[in-house]
């Protein structure tokens, strides 16, 4: 059996909203990196002119370099978008759960 | 000027193979070759470079005499005391990630098919967010020294720990003897010392780092290391786009015309085929989440915050690395595959294609500069060896020794006594299969233990974690079965039995040139119906135990302080 104050804990409502919360935000977010990284390598698997194609007419640059940019970006921006939530919310809501279980059960 | 030709030529002068022999033997794999050094030609002596290089030493060994006043226990030898902040593990992380071959191979890569070499460097940058969202609070709130503490939290000691074990040392021992390997060529080309000098320097001074400093000389080896890449690549990029005004749009019509073929602005010859393209993708995305060396690095910081603080600084640092390294590639186009002062007189790059990045830094910095990249690299794959023997000392101690054999009753001075002498036999079997393997191709190494670290570490990993009927029975069968089928489907595949064993061209009876897409879904598959067929009363008790474990996972309940004498 789970110990009486992990019962305790995640009967916590603040609790069950938080990891509820937190799964929704982190397999979004894994969802948004698996979609854009493996869009990218079927696009040079299936159709590799797409990549090829200048993004204006006469220009050196193509679609490939934004898009893989793009995908180099989205990784790091993803990921801040996480870490910026989860220190500023999801610690102090874990520190407040803690707080309330922790103390109540020395009581 | 009068005084640098000579020197330059002195430097470059080829001697041995011819530079096209070279290139052939390099190119074929090619899909593998961005992560490894080929076979390269003896330089004459670099006095800039070894002059550069000894100052590094000098510097991290007296770093190492001061971390090793700090290693008094098992823990500090470890995890550096626990104390390591959130933007110094991120670059420590990103110093472990960014090793002289990536470097040096897919700028390489770039300058001689362009696009392609970001679709290989996108690869090894998608597997970080994962390791965020996923795991890292996760690990930091369930473990204390390696991964395999994770996986053993609520399952049983033994089984779990071999396995965790097999899987750190094989992806180690692969690594580190391609890093060994590809230490010696480049040194014997940057440096001009022969080989097997240059595998046993490697390998001696890895061994002191790890010996007398553990786990804090390695992280600050790794930090200087990285900082110090990352500013010479930054400079390289910077004179590179400086030169054209910072317009990408220039410096690729400048390739372009260098090329003379437009088709190095797309996909090319990297992707052979759709199955193998996905394959590679996904050995190296989960891969980089069952990296033991890396997964260790979470344990050195105090708290699940500062985690997700290292990820978020070695993702950034690591792409930005890429970046910079994809405009080198560009920079080596335009500044060195032209200019008749860096190739030979068949017009192939001086000391082989993997020479690309360090051509440039002499065509933008002068000799004095070439000295230092060179002293980089050399340094870079010193710190990446250190961190990759830390992480196998330590399965042999903390997983074998001290979990599975002493039942978790071994005092701190047994354990940490068991990491040294471990160390030491680490870097001796380094440095023999380094001076073996000499003239073996082997591109195929990293891919493997890549695919390896995805295909076993991985899924047990995370199962374990997150989900409830993962049991012992599933996840260590299931485990090696992924370790197993990504080993064998490796060999059975192009870059292995034709490349190394010799067999007759096309005649690999595995046609893709990654296990990946057939072995993590097989080691999920197995972990899943082992687990749901294991009806033991250790599988209930493990199950029930799950609770207890995701609570913690979740708040960091109980979880291992920063020092735990």
């Amino acid at each position: 059996m789970a110990s009486e104050l992990t019962q305790r804990i995640q009967r916590n409502p603040q609790y069950q909203d938080l990891t509820k919360k937190r799964d929704t935000l982190g397999w979004s977010l894994t969802i948004l990196v698996l979609i854009a990284y493996y869009g990218f390598i079927l696009v040079i698997a299936f159709d590799k002119s797409l990549f090829a194609t200048p993004i204006a007419p006469g220009m050196a640059v193509t679609w490939g370099i934004p898009a893989g940019f793009g995908v180099i970006l989205l990784t790091v921006v993803l990921t801040a978008i996480y870490v910026r939530i989860a220190n500023r919310e999801y610690d102090r809501a874990i520190k407040e759960i803690l707080a309330k279980e922790v103390q109540s059960r020395k009581q | 000027m009068t005084q640098k030709v000579p020197q330059q030529e002195r430097v470059f002068k080829t001697i041995g193979l011819s530079a096209v022999t070279l290139l052939m033997a390099i190119l074929p794999e090619l899909s593998w070759a961005g992560d490894v050094i080929g076979e390269t030609q003896k330089q004459p002596t670099n006095w800039t470079a070894i002059g550069m290089f000894v100052v590094f030493v000098g510097v991290t060994l007296f770093i190492t005499k001061w971390a090793a006043s700090r290693t008094r226990s098992a823990a500090d030898f470890y995890t550096a005391g626990g104390g390591i902040t959130g933007f110094q593990n991120g670059l420590a992380i990103g110093g472990d990630y960014m090793s002289a071959a990536s470097f040096l191979g897919i700028s390489a890569l770039v300058m001689s098919s362009g696009f392609d070499g970001l679709i290989y460097a996108i690869g090894f940058q998608v597997g970080w967010p994962l390791i965020t969202f996923l795991l890292a609070e996760r690990l930091r709130n369930l473990g204390r020294f390696t991964f395999a503490d994770v996986v053993a939290y609520r399952l049983q000691q033994v089984p779990i720990r071999i396995f965790a074990a097999s899987g750190t040392l094989v992806v180690v021992l692969f690594y580190l003897i391609a890093q060994m390997v590809g230490a010696g060529q480049l040194i014997k080309l940057l440096f001009g010392l022969d080989y097997i000098y240059a595998v046993i320097i490697v390998g001696a001074l890895m061994m002191t780092y790890v010996l007398f400093g553990g786990m804090t000389a390695t992280t600050w080896v790794q930090i200087i290391k990285a900082c110090m890449l990352l500013g010479g690549a930054t400079f390289m990029a910077f004179m590179v786009m400086f030169h054209y005004g910072f317009s990408p749009e220039k410096l690729f019509s400048a390739a372009v015309e260098v090329k003379k073929n437009s088709s190095i602005m797309g996909p090319g010859g990297f992707v052979k085929d759709p199955v193998s393209a996905v394959s590679l993708g996904m050995a190296l995305m989960f891969g980089t989440a069952g990296l033991p060396h890396i997964l260790m690095r979470f344990f050195t910081v105090p708290d699940a915050k500062e985690a997700r603080k290292s990820v978020l600084w070695a993702t950034t640092w690591i792409g930005y690395f890429y970046v910079l390294t994809f405009i080198i590639g560009f920079g080596a186009i335009v500044f060195v595959s032209a200019n008749p002062q860096f190739l030979d007189e068949k017009g192939a790059l001086l000391g082989g294609t993997n020479m690309a990045a360090v051509h440039l830094a002499n065509a933008v910095g002068g000799n004095a500069f070439l000295g230092f990249m060179s002293a980089v690299a050399f340094a870079t794959i010193l710190a990446v060896v250190a961190g990759l023997t830390l992480s196998g000392a330590s399965a042999v101690s903390h997983d074998l020794y001290s979990s599975a054999i002493k039942k978790g009753k071994a005092t701190s001075e047994d354990e940490l006594r068991v990491s040294k002498i471990t160390t030491l036999f680490l870097g001796i079997i380094a440095i023999f299969l380094g001076i073996m393997a000499e003239k073996v191709n082997v591109a195929f190494m990293v891919g493997l233990a890549f695919a390896i670290a995805a295909s076993a570490n991985f899924p047990a990993l995370f199962l374990s974690i997150l989900w409830k009927g993962c049991t012992t029975k599933g996840a260590f069968i299931g485990g090696f079965i992924g370790l197993v089928s990504a080993l064998v489907m490796t060999v059975l595949s192009d870059g292995v039995w034709v490349k190394v064993l010799h067999n007759a061209d096309n005649s690999a009876p595995f046609p893709y040139a990654s296990p990946a897409i057939f072995s993590i879904p097989l080691a999920f598959l197995c972990i899943w119906i082992i687990s749901l067929l294991d009806r033991s009363g250790q599988a209930k008790k493990e199950r029930e135990a799950f609770e207890d474990q995701k609570v913690r996972s979740e708040t960091g309940l109980g979880a291992a302080k920063a020092t735990s004498h």
